[in-house]
């Protein structure tokens, strides 16, 4: 007779796969992907190809390299490589791009222990080593060049740049379509949005975080008098609001562990922009709650139904 | 407040297919254990000849429960066998004479009290037969009826695949109602409260008009959620009570019964025969033709498959129940339990657990767990041997019914893990009493 596979209940299981969830994540990028090269020319495809094949490979290499089981399967390395080019001026060095995705992979993730481990978001956090350590090329940006043109294009300021200094915000309009200077996949507020929507609908993200971070920047320019529809467009906050303050190893699971997360990030990304000496603090604010929370993780911790009386 | 669940695949093909009775096999081999508590002792012996409805396991102890013969025939031996859980217990094999002879001692109990009702439940051999198989007159002992308040009918029958439950209801509301009578006049609760899935429409018109005929029954229509039939889940769903941990549904007023055990109490007030036949769904990916069959306990799994049409391909995995809490058996030899309200047999694709990857921390687990436990830090827990942390993550209260295991996309053994950790600390727990 034919042996019988034993094993414990349950018997049935999801079909959501994290390599699925990855995917969705990456579906959701590419109108932000599509939106920079329209915006910043081809160059833009290259840093995002330099950055994806270098977090893969450096996956792959030190996985190797440690006998640890290979996961580039699980693409959350092409999730870091797109975030990380999407944090980076269009015209940064091939050489730097690659030197940040080493570092988002090997120092931020690997090191820790890999996919689910890491305390910091690896995109943010190379983000931010790459601007101590490039401080000028990490800081130059450039005008929309359009589709078909070189990069060789006119330097420019960031919106947010250009309002810490008393000149004048772009247009509404062209903040929506991203048409101004910034990170290449940063500008484009309408693609991240219609991303967002998208993880929203395919419930890989919860709403709290985004609407919590959102929410906390406009209540707060709107109390220090400034322009919130501005700040809401400008600068990295929605990449940030639906891409990676909605990662799950590096923020808390649940419902009120998001809503401090995302209040939290949005508070401090204001003290930053209003009160500190960058023009842009949503990289800084979403480290500094990384930070804290495995305490905001505890301090949600859901309470088990244990009932009154007996123990 | 609302409880998690989570949205399983119903898959209940055979709603509409009354059952089947199936022919008698040549032998049936019937365990001693079929129930929670003490195995029966047996008390027959190799050349007895038996029939249908005699005793052939006595309770032993206080929380047992009696055997009774499904057939008539001679009992060839009593020989141990393998259950599967792994547990060795005594089993009688009967071959059978096919005249299915009914005991003489087989008649209606003379019911007049609490006690005597109690006993004849006790008699009858009834257990829970959702699946638990928890002896059901231990659940009826109740010492102060001024406690009880409500009883909750379990008609959830929240699990994919099955629908014996779905069938007593429509084809046997008449025993339904004689059980509720009866526990009506011996317990006198306040209120009865049918809970059934809204998956159901046809089940739930019929306790409707069930409920139309006495006073004090009421149905709930409860969302399709799987663990809707989980005890603890099934009574915050109807009252809105929380059973506390360790503590039973009596510590907040209520007696919890399946819908089918309630029946077979109702049909055997009125004819004496005890629990010897099973109302059991033949379903999963490799059954050729799933249906609802009537078979007597103790019928393996090889002659019930063979009887109802058998399988369209190989059957890689066989289990007791359904996909979500149902138990794998070891081999095709296994028998029809009291308890068994299925039996689902699965192809190689469908039986075929996929691959377990890292965890990505989605939380998926904690937010989908009814009783609330976070399911993530007690496997780190677990893997660190933290006896302590176990015991503040209450892990002793998690009821095993999987949402975590199925909705983790890392596929990871979760409830698993959580079945290990409550050895864990229970034996720690016991080690520490014993100091």
């Amino acid at each position: 007779m034919n042996k019988l596979i034993s094993s414990v209940s349950p018997h049935f299981h999801t079909a959501r796969t994290s390599q699925k969830i990855m995917l969705d994540v990456i579906i959701a990028l590419c109108p932000a992907a599509i939106a920079s090269v329209i915006i910043f020319g081809w160059r833009a495809m290259l840093v995002i190809g330099v950055c994806v094949l270098t977090c893969v490979l450096s996956e792959y290499l030190f996985e190797k390299l440690c006998k640890r089981e290979n996961t580039i399967s699980d693409l959350s390395a092409v999730v870091t490589g797109i975030l990380l080019a999407f944090n980076l001026p269009v015209t940064i060095p091939v050489w730097q791009a690659v030197i940040g995705s080493v570092a988002a992979i090997i120092v931020v993730k690997q090191l820790f222990g890999g996919i689910g481990q890491n305390f910091a978001n690896p995109a943010i956090t190379a983000r931010i080593i790459m601007l101590v350590a490039f401080s000028g090329t990490m800081t130059q940006w450039v005008a929309p060049s359009g589709f078909f043109t070189d990069v060789d294009a006119v330097a420019s300021a960031t919106p947010l740049m250009a309002e810490s200094k008393g000149a004048a915000m772009p247009s509404y309009l062209d903040l929506f379509l991203g048409n101004h200077a910034g990170s290449l996949g940063e500008t484009c507020a309408l693609e991240l949005i219609l991303g967002g929507i998208y993880l929203l609908v395919r419930r890989v993200i919860s709403w709290h975080t985004p609407v919590a971070f959102l929410g906390t920047v406009a209540v707060m320019s709107l109390v220090c008098g400034k322009d919130v529809l501005g700040q809401l467009l400008s600068g990295g906050l929605m990449l940030a609001a639906f891409f990676m303050a909605t990662d799950y190893a590096t923020t808390p699971s649940t419902k009120w562990g998001k809503i401090i997360f995302g209040v939290g990030c949005g508070l401090i990304t204001i003290l930053i922009r209003f009160w500190g000496n960058y023009p842009e603090g949503v990289s800084y604010s979403i480290l500094i709650m990384n930070i804290l929370t495995p305490y905001i993780s505890k301090l949600t911790r859901p309470k088990p139904l244990i009932g009154g009386g007996k123990q | 407040m609302k409880l998690h669940g989570i949205k399983v695949p119903h898959k209940k093909n055979t709603a509409d297919c009354a059952p089947v009775r199936l022919s008698v096999p040549e032998t049936v081999r019937i365990p001693m254990s079929m129930h929670i508590g003490k195995p029966a002792k047996a008390v027959v012996k190799r050349g007895d000849t038996v029939k249908v409805g005699q005793l052939i396991g006595e309770a032993d102890g206080f929380i047992s429960a009696p055997v009774h013969s499904s057939v008539s025939g001679t009992v060839a031996k009593v020989e141990e066998m393998t259950i599967s859980n792994g547990a060795k217990v005594k089993c009688v094999v009967i071959n059978t004479d096919g005249e299915q002879a009914v005991f003489e001692g087989v008649k209606p109990p003379e019911v007049h009290d609490l006690d005597s009702f109690t006993e004849a439940v006790r008699k009858s051999g009834a257990v829970g037969l959702g699946g638990a198989g928890f002896p059901t007159f231990v659940k009826l002992s109740v010492k102060d009826l001024s406690k009880l308040d409500a009883v909750v009918i379990n008609a959830a029958e929240c699990e994919p695949y099955i629908t014996s439950d779905t069938r007593t209801m429509l084809d046997k509301s008449g025993d339904i109602l004689n059980g509720i009578e009866a526990i009506k006049k011996y317990l006198q609760p306040n209120r009865f409260i049918i809970g059934i899935e809204k998956n159901k429409p046809e089940a739930i018109k019929k306790m409707q008009e069930l409920s139309a005929q006495t006073d004090g029954v009421e149905v709930k229509v409860l969302p399709s959620s799987y663990p809707q039939g989980g005890e603890k889940v099934l009574v915050f769903n109807t009252l809105g009570r929380i059973i506390p941990k360790g503590g039973l549904p009596l510590d907040v007023g209520v007696i919890v019964i399946n819908v089918t055990t309630l029946a077979f109490i109702g049909s055997y007030l009125k004819t004496g025969m005890p629990l010897v036949n099973k109302c059991v769904t033949v379903d999963g990916s490799a059954v050729k033709e799933p249906k609802n069959v009537i078979a007597p306990i103790g019928m393996t799994i090889a002659d019930l498959l063979e009887q109802s049409g058998g399988t369209k391909s190989e059957a890689a995995k066989v289990l007791y129940g359904g996909p979500m809490m149902g138990l794998a058996v070891p081999s095709l030899d296994s028998p029809i339990l009291k308890n068994t309200n299925a039996v689902t047999v699965m192809d190689i694709k469908e039986a075929t657990p996929p691959k377990t990857t890292p965890c990505i921390r989605c939380g998926a687990c904690l937010n989908h767990c009814p009783l609330r436990l976070d399911p993530r830090e007690i496997s780190r827990a677990y893997k660190l041997g933290s006896v302590e942390d176990l015991q503040t993550l209450h892990v002793d209260l998690c009821m095993e019914c999987g949402c975590c295991s199925y909705i983790c996309p890392a596929h990871r053994p979760l409830v698993q893990t959580n079945k290990l950790a409550k050895v864990l600390l229970r034996a720690s727990q016991a080690k520490k009493e014993g100091k």
